[in-house]
């Protein structure tokens, strides 16, 4: 029995688990940044106080991906094949989303901006959903083959569990967004992301109990729920009456902890097991039937025990010297024909001064 | 069409549109670190606005160069299920650790650097364009220590038919490998230095500031010419290289159906389609391919007639010679550009020491459109190098035809590949509108505070 593949299945859930805690704000706030942000200048607000940190985020899911290629092929490649046109679908989010956030600021035209605004919002909201539903449909079983091959349709990857997944998913990172908004902003919209927050808060909770619970059915004979599953519940919870209570700082911690909880109960709901087959149970992806060689499990250990620790360090470096607030009012037109790609942000105090100037309402400002 | 040609049309398609990127990333960030340097250490303004100016259009691509690199590694298990099943516990293992090493370094830092102007002091600033520079180059070496395994595989053994990894540091040191992954720098720096050099003839036809562009387009010329050099001097060696393992991308570049002992190149040649085997040969150099393929003035190229015989007994029978017209007329593009691109260069070099650069209209021109060379290079290299390798999709160890997924339908591959090409035909639109754009923007004033340490403004969405 070699130890390295139920260590590399550990591995792969921390980072799927990393990509939802950092890319799931991303995903918030791209939803959210035309709600939270009311003009322009709200708008690229809140697109900023992810600006340097959302491409080291989506990276997670590059590595998640490139480590089950590597440590498991049969599931990469069952898994993959089988979600084919869903990923597609999800590949054309995170392009249209990525790019959104380098093009959008590139041009002074207001069509233009609304543009990259629709299919930012639209990008963030598909990719939740779609890796929800992708995630659902390992835990929940696919139409699979003695030869681990897909058999099924399209439509059988939007089974209901699945979908419900996704959406579970998608409310989480609005609620995620939305504390990390009140943490990030300030004033007006620190304001409007907790009405956000506050209006999302109950639908989560009620949506993580009611995933929880029936991922607990379809994986578990068990009555009570498991660790990790009644960890989620109760994140969730608090995550609502944080938000209730104001406290941003912990809400966003508890939302945290939600979507990370979520994450891990369908990986510890699977194990052994990396993809259920609805044919025959028989038929199960299973880490041992997928997994790589020794050899090249021990070589990407090594790699990982390395660099994993270096990454989680210079990352959490990049949080800290971007920890500083983004305001509104750093995104104030100055002039008439100022340079829309690098706006003279200056020191607070100048920023202050000048944004007195132009707090009065701009027409044409959106 | 069949699924595999689907396939094989859509990763082609997407694998190509990721390759105009990457060099644009490679080449511009090592330039713009290079620029900021100058900055750091000369304290010159000038530096400083170019740094601006080149990191802008380096920015604007690397978030394209991203999100196609995704969709790339994608694609293996979406259409090439088969494959990734049988080869994943090698090839899988340099792309797992290009993310964990190369691809976080690259995109965390890109984000300190844009973001980070004002925020960090000088020094670390600069680090972290050297970072991104690095963690650019780094991932490309992963990547190519995994395409190269496909062209010729190494560091493992068959278990129950299946390859398994048993040495990573072959995978490492694979000697097509090395002059690979030489070349792939080479030619990014190539590319980044002809855009700069091209950008910089734009606004030096059009008086922008004459003394910034010209030595911005000095630096350009500077890097060029060995990297384009270096470029034909190692893919000189690829090529020796890959005729000993890969015999028959070699003979099928040349059009050689028959065993030659010495071989002559043909310049140019009219026929010599898969089914044409007496095409019409113009100007040929007698033991230019002698020297080419075996770097011996008599060396011996076997025609591909034989190594389909040989290839057939070892294999089993079947069709091993590639697209023979792809083969030959990527080799001479690639190689006639590169030439083209170096006597571009040696000309500007000429005109700079003459210190006439900035008013030769000509030079100017001819610069500017030059910028389409390296592109057209690059895709002819690697449509040489992956149609090459076929009918394999893992030289020696799988057909290309059995590395498909088999439950993907052609519906499927249909919607996905109508998809990329129209997302990937809008989006490069805009990018090179995007790109004219920028280029032509005049440079950042020169900032006009009196205390020399003031911070930079950062660079926001």
């Amino acid at each position: 029995m070699n130890h390295l593949i139920p260590f590399w299945f550990i591995v792969i859930a921390i980072l799927w688990t990393g990509f939802f805690i950092l890319e799931g704000f991303d995903f918030g706030v791209g939803m959210l940044h035309g709600v939270v942000g009311q003009d322009e200048a709200g708008r690229r607000a809140a697109i900023n106080t992810i600006g340097p940190l959302w491409d080291g985020n989506e990276v997670w899911l590059i590595v998640a991906g490139a480590s089950m290629f590597a440590a498991f092929p049969g599931w990469y490649a069952t898994m993959f094949s089988a979600l084919y046109l869903a990923l597609v679908l999800l590949l054309i989010s995170l392009i249209i989303r990525g790019v959104a956030f380098e093009y959008r600021g590139k041009r002074d035209a207001a069509r233009w901006r609304r543009t990259w605004d629709v299919l930012l919002t639209v990008g963030s909201l598909l990719a939740p959903l779609l890796l929800g539903i992708a995630l659902g449909d390992l835990l929940h079983g696919l139409p699979i083959n003695a030869s681990q091959n897909f058999t099924g349709s399209f439509w059988d990857l939007l089974q209901p569990y699945a979908v419900f997944t996704g959406v579970t998913f998608v409310l989480i990172c609005l609620q995620h967004g939305a504390t990390f908004l009140c943490l990030k902003t300030t004033d007006r919209m620190r304001e409007r992301s907790w009405l956000a927050a506050r209006r999302v808060a109950p639908f989560t909770a009620a949506a993580v109990t009611g995933f929880i619970i029936w991922t607990h059915v379809t994986a578990s004979t068990a009555f009570f729920l498991n660790v990790i599953e009644l960890l989620a519940v109760l994140a969730a919870i608090a995550a609502a009456w944080l938000v209730y209570e104001h406290r941003e700082g912990f809400a966003f911690a508890a939302s945290a902890v939600t979507i990370a909880a979520c994450v891990v109960s369908i990986f510890v709901d699977l194990y052994p097991n990396v993809m259920v087959s609805s044919t025959n149970h028989a038929y199960n992806l299973t880490v041992y039937n997928t997994a790589s060689g020794a050899y090249s499990l021990k070589a990407m250990t090594v790699v990982v025990i390395i660099f994993l620790p270096l990454v989680l360090g210079y990352q959490t470096w990049t949080y800290y010297v971007f920890r500083r607030r983004v305001s509104r009012k750093e995104f104030l037109p100055r002039e008439p024909a100022s340079d829309v790609t690098a706006p003279p942000a200056g020191s607070g105090e100048r920023s202050e001064s000048s944004a007195a100037e132009d707090a009065r309402p701009r027409p044409g400002a959106i | 069409m069949t699924s595999i040609d689907l396939a094989r049309v859509q990763f082609a398609f997407t694998s190509i549109n990721h390759f105009f990127f990457v060099p644009i990333t490679i080449g511009l960030a090592f330039l713009t670190a290079l620029l900021q340097t100058a900055w750091y250490r000369s304290g010159r303004a000038d530096y400083l606005r170019l740094t601006r100016f080149f990191g802008a259009l380096l920015v604007i691509n690397v978030a394209i160069g991203v999100v196609t690199g995704i969709v790339q590694e994608f694609e293996f298990g979406m259409n090439w299920g088969a494959y990734s099943r049988l080869v994943g516990n090698v090839f899988g293992a340099p792309l797992a650790m290009e993310g964990l090493a190369a691809f976080f370094l690259e995109s965390v830092f890109l984000g300190l650097w844009l973001f980070g102007w004002d925020k960090l002091p000088r020094r670390v600033h600069l680090l972290t364009i050297w970072a991104v520079s690095f963690g650019s180059a780094l991932s490309a070496a992963f990547i190519m220590a995994a395409n190269s395994w496909m062209q010729h595989p190494v560091g493992y053994v068959m278990v129950n038919g299946k390859p398994q990894l048993n040495d990573i540091w072959a995978l490492l040191t694979n000697p097509v490998f090395v002059w690979g992954y030489a070349k792939v720098l080479f030619v990014s720096l190539v590319t980044g230095a002809m855009i700069m050099l091209a950008v910089s003839a734009w606004h030096l036809r059009h008086r922008g500031e004459p003394e910034v562009f010209t030595r911005s387009a000095r630096i350009a010329l500077i890097v060029l010419v060995p990297a384009m050099l270096f470029t034909l001097l190692v893919g000189d060696e690829l090529g020796v290289i890959e005729g000993k393992y890969q015999p028959m991308k070699i003979a099928a570049a040349e059009a050689q159906w028959t065993t030659c002992q010495p071989c002559s190149f043909s310049l140019f040649q009219i026929g010599g389609g898969n089914n044409d085997e007496t095409p019409t040969q113009i100007i040929e150099i007698p033991h230019l391919l002698s020297l080419l393929a075996t770097n011996h003035w008599n060396g011996q190229v076997v025609g591909m007639n034989e190594l389909q015989s040989q290839y057939s007994k070892q294999y089993g029978p079947g069709n091993y010679v590639p697209n023979v017209f792809i083969q030959y007329w990527s080799m001479r593009v690639m190689a006639y550009l590169g030439a083209l691109v170096l006597l571009i260069s040696l000309w500007g070099l000429w005109l700079i020491r003459r210190k006439k650069l900035e008013t030769s209209r000509i030079f100017l021109w001819v610069a500017i459109w030059s910028t389409v060379l390296p592109f057209a290079m690059n895709t002819a290299g690697w449509l040489l190098t992956e149609s090459g390798r076929q009918p394999w999709i893992v030289q020696g160890i799988m057909l290309t035809k059995n590395g498909i997924s088999p439950t993907v339908s052609v519906t499927w591959l249909w919607i996905s590949l109508i998809a990329f090409i129209l997302l990937y035909g809008t989006l490069g639109t805009v990018n090179l509108i995007l790109m004219l754009r920028y280029s032509r923007r005049s440079l950042e004033p020169e900032r006009t505070e009196t205390d020399p340490h003031a911070a930079v403004p950062a660079v926001q969405y």
